[in-house]
């Protein structure tokens, strides 16, 4: 790993010597990245590579998971989020996440976006309420086409819209960080193009990190990117440089498509 | 000789395995005769002669077995012997079937003198419809096998009918309980339409009085509304506040909650509960919960407490009822997809919140058609309401007075000593009626639902 020309002066995240297991198994060996207070980074890798196990040891997602196990450090602005006196309810707060798979909840557009708000007591009347709800579906996007059906459910969008519904979503929390797993693998080009745009706009608002399989798109939407072998961090930098020049012969052999 | 259905059974079943014997053996004969391949393997064409042997005859049988009695009867009717038999009635029955039981050597001599010239008009006749039966169904068998074994060659598609055949009676084997059900409900018709000839629909619809026992001195009144309501107020109110919480709160827990081990155990020994005959329960009801409540009822003061109150009957059906509510309600659960518990969970919202604005709504409808059917469960169940809720009529909210239900009447007017023309016994089939057609919307209803919300997820 080759950490010479990363210029991350102000990380928001920072991991190192992380490993995760399921079971016996290890899916994460000793992974140490840095990630950008104001950029977009991309995991990229073949499946199974791990891309995704390391993104959902970043909120603690894998605690859902009875049989997984995390052990190195990850900090958020340096705090230790897996210290027994971190509340992992608030860290999901500060580092949102956008699944593969767009999982409005069986609720209405206004409640999907309302809900985290109301959860963490951030609207303390109807009109706050009101206001999270439009700024972050503005933010995402979505605010032009959905503010004459607030009160349809969220589930009769379509495939594109739910998913930037689900990014409203976590916006309105007012997250730090967003993680995001795949968000476009489910979407058509035209829905995927719309995302990509929505992940530049929300640039430099947020840390932002992109699991993706899409080797353009990381190319197109990251700053920084990751790439990922059968459990390890293969190389990590500038996305220009990991795409024109990689050090390592892996990650020229996987993004040249000879493998992946 | 008379026509024993059993043993010609067993005789065609054994001519069906010559059949099928010789079917194999001619299908291979011939095939290594032309010097080709079968179509289908030997046994097939066995199979394919011994069904067209079989299948034929059989369903002769059967019709002959059901017409042949009435048959047989005619005969006898229209001899000479018969005619100074009375004119209809029980008397006419009664002669008929002692002379065929001498007739078919079951009982030594007769009992009514009437029926002795009978006994050789109905040997005669039995002996002769034997014969014509026999006769007919063994050439229907042997016509069947030897039409198939005729059409066995190489080439012949023996599998395909086969598996068609076999098909055709998996289809009639689905068909059984349906038509069975349509039999019944034609049956619950006609006797409920006797019945509304004698009484007004309106009556027992909406009528407020019941008391179909009360003797010659005041007419009996067929008012439903307060079985109507004691069925409702224990079924679909008491059970339900019992089942609907408890049951939940189960789903909740063995879905979100409960360590692997825990419901490895407690998920099947609920779904067992569900099996317990429900007799046990109403012992239950009866014995224990019924004079515990009505102690209960008299510290507190309250008037009219009874040893059989809607409560205890009421309660304990809920027990009953809780692994219904709980299996349906783990199962909505668990159909919700764990990307919506995911999603809610990355939104730093507790397991708590997630259940209860997540996934309890999510899982509504399932869940709501889960209750529906447990209601119509509820309020067709009979043994525990007629051990615990008793039998009086009473309209009244207050759960420790004693109520009646629609099946505890029902079973009620049906015991003892009854005549079938009385307005008293047809009143039963038309609750049972009503009962019907309410448990069927019930289930209509939730399936849809349940249907529905399944479809949502997919």
């Amino acid at each position: 790993m080759t950490q010479d020309d990363l210029t991350i002066t102000d990380p928001k995240m920072k991991a190192h010597g992380v490993d995760v297991f399921y079971g016996e198994k290890q899916a994460i060996k000793n992974v140490s990245i840095d990630v950008g207070t104001d950029l977009v980074t991309a995991f990229i890798g073949p499946s199974g590579c791990g891309k995704s196990t390391f993104l959902r040891s970043l909120n603690r997602m894998n605690d859902t998971v009875a049989s997984a196990r995390v052990t190195g450090q990850i900090t958020l602005d340096g705090e230790d989020i897996y210290a027994p006196s971190m509340d992992v309810v608030q860290l999901r707060a500060r580092v949102g996440m956008v699944f593969q798979k767009p999982n409005p909840f069986p609720k209405s557009i206004y409640d999907n976006v309302g809900y985290g708000p109301r959860i963490h007591g951030l609207a303390p009347n109807k009109a706050d309420l009101d206001v999270i709800v439009e700024r972050a579906l503005v933010r995402a996007g979505l605010w032009d086409e959905v503010k004459d059906r607030l009160a349809e459910s969220g589930t009769a969008l379509s495939g594109g819209q739910q998913q930037r519904l689900c990014i409203a979503r976590a916006i309105a929390v007012d997250p730090e960080v967003i993680l995001m797993d795949e968000p476009c693998s489910a979407l058509d080009p035209i829905a995927t193009a719309k995302i990509e745009e929505l992940i530049h706009e929300l640039r430099g608002k947020y840390a932002i990190v992109i699991v993706t399989h899409n080797m353009q798109q990381a190319a197109r939407v990251s700053q920084r990117t990751a790439f990922f072998h059968l459990g390890t961090l293969v190389e990590y930098g500038k996305t220009t440089d990991i795409f024109t020049n990689p050090k390592q012969e892996r990650t020229k052999d996987y993004i040249t498509g000879r493998y992946g | 000789m008379t026509f024993n259905a059993a043993a010609l059974l067993l005789l065609i079943a054994g001519l069906a395995l010559i059949g099928w014997l010789a079917g194999r053996a001619r299908s291979n004969l011939l095939a290594g005769r032309a010097g080709k391949k079968l179509h289908s393997r030997p046994q097939y064409h066995g199979w394919y002669v011994a069904l067209w042997l079989f299948a034929p005859a059989a369903l002769f049988l059967a019709v002959w077995s059901a017409v042949s009695p009435g048959l047989i009867t005619n005969q006898v009717i229209a001899t000479e012997a018969a005619q100074s038999l009375p004119e209809f009635g029980f008397e006419r029955g009664a002669i008929l079937s002692d002379a065929r039981a001498v007739a078919q050597g079951k009982q030594a001599a007769v009992r009514l003198p009437a029926a002795a010239p009978l006994v050789k008009p109905y040997a005669d006749a039995s002996h002769k419809y034997a014969w014509i039966g026999i006769a007919a169904m063994l050439a229907l068998a042997l016509a069947g096998g030897l039409y198939a074994f005729t059409r066995i060659k190489p080439d012949f598609r023996a599998r395909t009918r086969v598996e068609k055949i076999v098909m055709l009676f998996l289809l009639l084997a689905s068909l059984v309980a349906i038509l069975t059900t349509f039999g019944i409900v034609l049956s619950l018709l006609f006797e409920s339409i006797r019945f509304f000839r004698l009484v007004s629909p309106a009556e027992l619809l909406f009528g407020t009085e019941w008391a179909p026992t009360s003797g010659a001195p005041q007419p009996d009144t067929f008012g439903g509304i307060p079985l109507f309501w004691g069925t409702i107020l224990i079924g679909a109110i008491i059970a339900m506040i019992v089942a609907i919480p408890i049951g939940m709160m189960t789903a909740v827990y063995l879905t979100q909650y409960a360590a692997p081990v825990v419901r490895k155990w407690v998920k099947p020994i609920l779904e067992i509960l569900a099996g317990v005959p429900t007799v046990v329960y109403g012992y239950f009801a009866a014995l224990t919960v019924a004079p515990a409540l009505r102690e209960f009822a008299v510290m507190l003061g309250i008037p009219n407490a009874s040893t059989e109150s809607a409560l205890a009957a009421g309660i304990v059906m809920g027990v009953m009822i809780i692994p219904f509510v709980s299996s349906m309600a783990d199962d909505s659960i668990n159909a919700v997809p764990q990307a919506m518990r995911d999603g809610s969970l990355a939104l730093g919202a507790t397991p708590n919140e997630t259940i209860r604005q997540v996934l309890i709504p999510a899982a509504l409808p399932g869940v709501m058609g889960g209750i529906l059917l447990a209601v119509s469960r509820a309020i067709g169940e009979t043994m525990i309401v007629v051990m615990a809720a008793g039998l009086s009529a009473n309209m009244t909210a207050n759960p420790f007075a004693s109520v009646t239900t629609v099946t505890a009447q029902i079973v009620k007017l049906l015991t003892g000593d009854q005549e079938f023309d009385s307005a008293k016994t047809l009143a039963a089939f038309a609750l049972g009626l009503v009962l019907f057609i309410v448990t069927l919307l019930l289930n209509i209803v939730a399936l849809r639902i349940v249907k529905k919300y399944r479809e949502a997820y997919e």
